[in-house]
């Protein structure tokens, strides 16, 4: 028999039954009931955020640490015009997310009343759906369904936007039904005709590469052991996006390092010069492909993704696809033990030569420096002294991150969580404030640049107030590095607002959130500093001072193709880019 | 297989296509299939809607627009992505299908102008719907083009104002969408 309650009580009701555990949010009017249902109930953790942006961000880590949904609870107007932001970074990304709207009660609704917005037509077009729910009576469904789509398919974000008076109307409440729609029905399964021309190809390839992306993660821990698998038994080599670190061990022999703008030389060259690429869970995305019609220009390209829209969007394949990478990577493996049993190691030993002498190039080394910390070393004494702990890692935006993706290395999924899509600056602090909430006993770093921590530093006091030990390791070098860096490539030096003054010092700034403070300037310092903020139990914000004007290379300059990068001994990198390049971004 | 469906920077040329697409009537689902074309640079010549199926609460919407193969092909994916849509079909790729306007013409004039108004009028099948001394509102329909026309030569006989209702279209024989 179907419950009596209030719409408010439906809300919460509904995340017990979604096994939600933790949401992210911040009250206000038009959410009161709502905030009301949460005090009575000890069965879903409500985490007061200082911003909603923070909330959204957090419940981007906590998903994408976890594979569950992110929710996100925010009153009307202010409250839903501050999550947008995060909808935006989570939609690119692909990452599932329910965010809750309080609204003015519904005979208000276009009176410009207090705290008034279209919270749905703002939302539209940077979430996956978006509700607005008129009546109690769609409540439940609209709760439910809203769960399904945030998570089926290319997951994404779903806003809810409830009026007061919804809030506070007695309906009967509805169990969620086994999971479907009358008109949003993903493909999951690939076709198994597309999967066998696939193996065939895989079988006659001399040079073949796989692509992986974020996909691959989205999948399900399922989905990386079938990609393991599968290269354990090809024998081919791998490269990842940003999006899909971790899904394949960095540790392994196959292992290319990440591809694109700030790949690795042997990642792009083999890219460029492969003969079969298989894109698996990734979008040949501008950041990947460089220009396009230099794009890997004698290869046959299969991409499996669950999103048709993706297949032929930037770069024409010969074999798509459709469905979820862990279904047709399992496809593709039972597949290939049906024809071979023996790994084409005779026949792709002249591609692994090949891409031998392209790691001898060792596009990732810099000058190392005993006087000052360099960016590139802090960040391999972090990984040395962390990677034998149970170590999640976000970051915000910038050269940083590219140095933590080049330097940090991930052999398992969801231990990395960044954002690749939209490059939200201020993403890393909220976001390892989420992961730390799902992993109360793992160390959770943001690896962070002194300008994009600024954007969403208040989060430190809800890391405080609930006794996440967060660990926020910036690497300070006084400067919006990257705007920096594409200044000194595009625009003749000319450092227009790109330095960060007047900058707070952290370590102060630590202790007044009721966190530690900590500042390394001096190279020899650095594995003790590092220890001290690991072992501390608090939140750390710690201060690395770093090079100033240290380049993130390698590159891929805009308007170049893969083969045409700027390694760390190129000359007169002012000089590289054309015209054409300097109206890309 | 091995040959794109198109080639992706080669200069390929605009097609007009008009796309037929099923929805879920609910609030917003027309803003939702603009916004998509505004948002992602996709270009409307026309567009009507309107519920065809009470009962079920869907409506049909008509879209005319103009595009490269590619891009058609993302407009087609990318409106099959949005969550209320139940089908797209392109009527233009798959066959020739019926297309029609309606057209409300108003013509103002005496005399002479009045009597040719009349006589292409007859001559177009366009229907008198109101009718003062000195004016006529006309109503025709037709292909775009003839529409087209018949505004063209209202022109110089004294044409005050013309509402079009956009293309509305439906696949030829027996099978529904």
């Amino acid at each position: 028999m179907a419950q009596q309650m209030t719409g408010a009580e439906m809300v919460i009701q509904a995340l017990v039954d979604q096994d939600v555990e933790h949401i992210f949010g911040y009250p206000g009017g038009a959410v009161l009931p709502i905030y009301d249902a949460i005090f009575q109930q000890d069965k879903v953790e409500h985490i007061l955020v200082r911003h909603e942006q923070g909330a959204t961000h957090m419940a981007e880590g906590y998903a994408r640490s976890t594979g569950k949904c992110g929710v996100v609870l925010v009153t009307s107007g202010p409250g839903a015009t501050n999550a947008v932001t995060g909808l935006a970074d989570a939609l690119l990304d692909s990452i599932p997310m329910v965010c809750i709207t309080g609204q003015v009660p519904t005979p208000l609704i276009g009176s410009d009343a207090f705290q008034e917005c279209d919270t749905v037509g703002i939302t539209r077009n940077c979430t996956k759906h978006n509700y607005l729910v008129k009546s109690v009576e769609d409540l439940p469904r609209v709760l439910h369904e809203a769960f399904y789509v945030a998570t089926s398919g290319r997951p994404g974000p779903v806003v809810i936007d409830i009026p007061k008076d919804v809030q506070f109307a007695l309906g009967s409440y509805a169990k969620p039904n086994n999971g479907s729609h009358p008109t949003y029905k993903p493909q999951t399964e690939g076709d198994l005709e597309a999967i066998k021309m696939a193996v065939d190809l895989m079988l006659k390839a001399e040079k073949p590469i796989l692509y992986t992306g974020g996909g691959v993660i989205n999948s399900g821990p399922e989905a990386s052991v079938e990609l393991r698998e599968i290269a354990e038994l090809t024998g081919f080599p791998v490269t990842s996006t940003l999006m899909g670190l971790g899904a394949f061990p960095a540790s392994s022999d196959q292992w290319l390092g990440m591809l694109g703008m700030h790949g690795t030389y042997e990642a792009n060259m083999a890219m460029h010069d492969c003969d079969l690429m298989i894109c698996v869970g990734a979008r040949f995305d501008d950041r990947i492909t460089g220009r396009i019609d230099g794009f890997s220009p004698n290869s046959k390209k299969i991409h499996i993704d669950i999103d048709p829209s993706s297949i032929n969007k930037n770069i024409a394949v010969d074999l798509p696809i459709v469905g979820d990478c862990g279904f047709v990577l399992e496809e593709m493996v039972r597949i290939w033990r049906s024809r071979t049993n023996q790994p084409r190691t005779e026949a792709l030993s002249g591609w692994w030569k090949q891409i031998g002498e392209w790691r001898d190039v060792k596009s990732l080394q810099y000058a190392k420096s005993e006087k000052v910390i360099k960016p590139q070393y802090a960040i391999e004494r972090l990984y040395e002294l962390t990677k034998e702990r149970d170590v999640y890692i976000t970051t915000e935006v910038g050269q940083h991150q590219m140095w933590a993706a080049q330097h940090f290395h991930f052999n398992e999924p969801n231990r990395w969580m960044t954002s690749g899509g939209l490059g939200t600056m201020g993403y890393g602090l909220p976001a390892a404030v989420g992961v730390q909430a799902a992993h109360r006993d793992a160390l959770v770093i943001d690896i962070a640049g002194e300008a994009s921590v600024q954007m969403t530093m208040q989060e430190m006091s809800t890391a405080v107030q609930y006794g996440l030990p967060i660990k926020v390791f910036i690497l300070n070098n006084e400067r919006m590095g990257m705007v920096r860096q594409w200044q000194e490539l595009l625009h003749g030096g000319r450092y227009s607002s790109s330095y960060s003054e007047s900058l707070p010092d952290f370590v102060k700034m630590a202790e007044a959130f009721g966190a530690h403070g900590i500042r390394c300037e001096d190279p020899a310092e650095l594995d003790d500093k590092i220890l001290e903020m690991i072992n501390s139990d608090k939140p750390v914000l710690f201060d690395c001072c770093v090079t100033k004007d240290e380049n993130c290379l390698p590159m891929i300059p805009s308007g170049k193709a893969h083969h045409e990068m700027i390694l760390p001994d190129t000359a007169d990198i002012g000089n590289i880019i054309d015209e054409k390049g300097k109206v890309l971004v | 297989m091995f040959k794109p469906s198109w080639d992706l920077e080669r200069n390929q040329l605009v097609e007009r296509h008009t796309l037929t697409v099923l929805v879920d009537n609910e609030p917003g689902v027309l803003a939702r299939v603009v916004g998509l074309f505004s948002a992602r640079g996709f270009n409307i010549d026309s567009l009507t809607v309107s519920e065809t199926e009470h009962d079920r609460h869907r409506s049909r919407i008509t879209i005319v627009t103009v595009a490269t193969p590619k891009v058609l092909l993302q407009i087609k994916l990318q409106l099959e992505r949005l969550v209320p849509v139940h089908r797209v079909h392109d009527l233009t790729a798959e066959g020739k299908a019926l297309e029609r306007e309606l057209a409300l013409v108003k013509v103002a004039g005496k005399g002479e102008n009045r009597v040719e108004t009349l006589r292409l009028a007859e001559a177009f099948r366009a229907n008198v719907v109101d009718a003062s001394i000195d004016s006529f509102v006309f109503e025709i329909t037709g292909r775009p083009n003839k529409v087209e026309q018949f505004i063209s030569l209202m022109q110089p006989l004294g044409l005050v104002e013309v509402v079009r209702t956009g293309l509305t279209a439906i696949s030829r024989g027996k099978e529904g969408m």
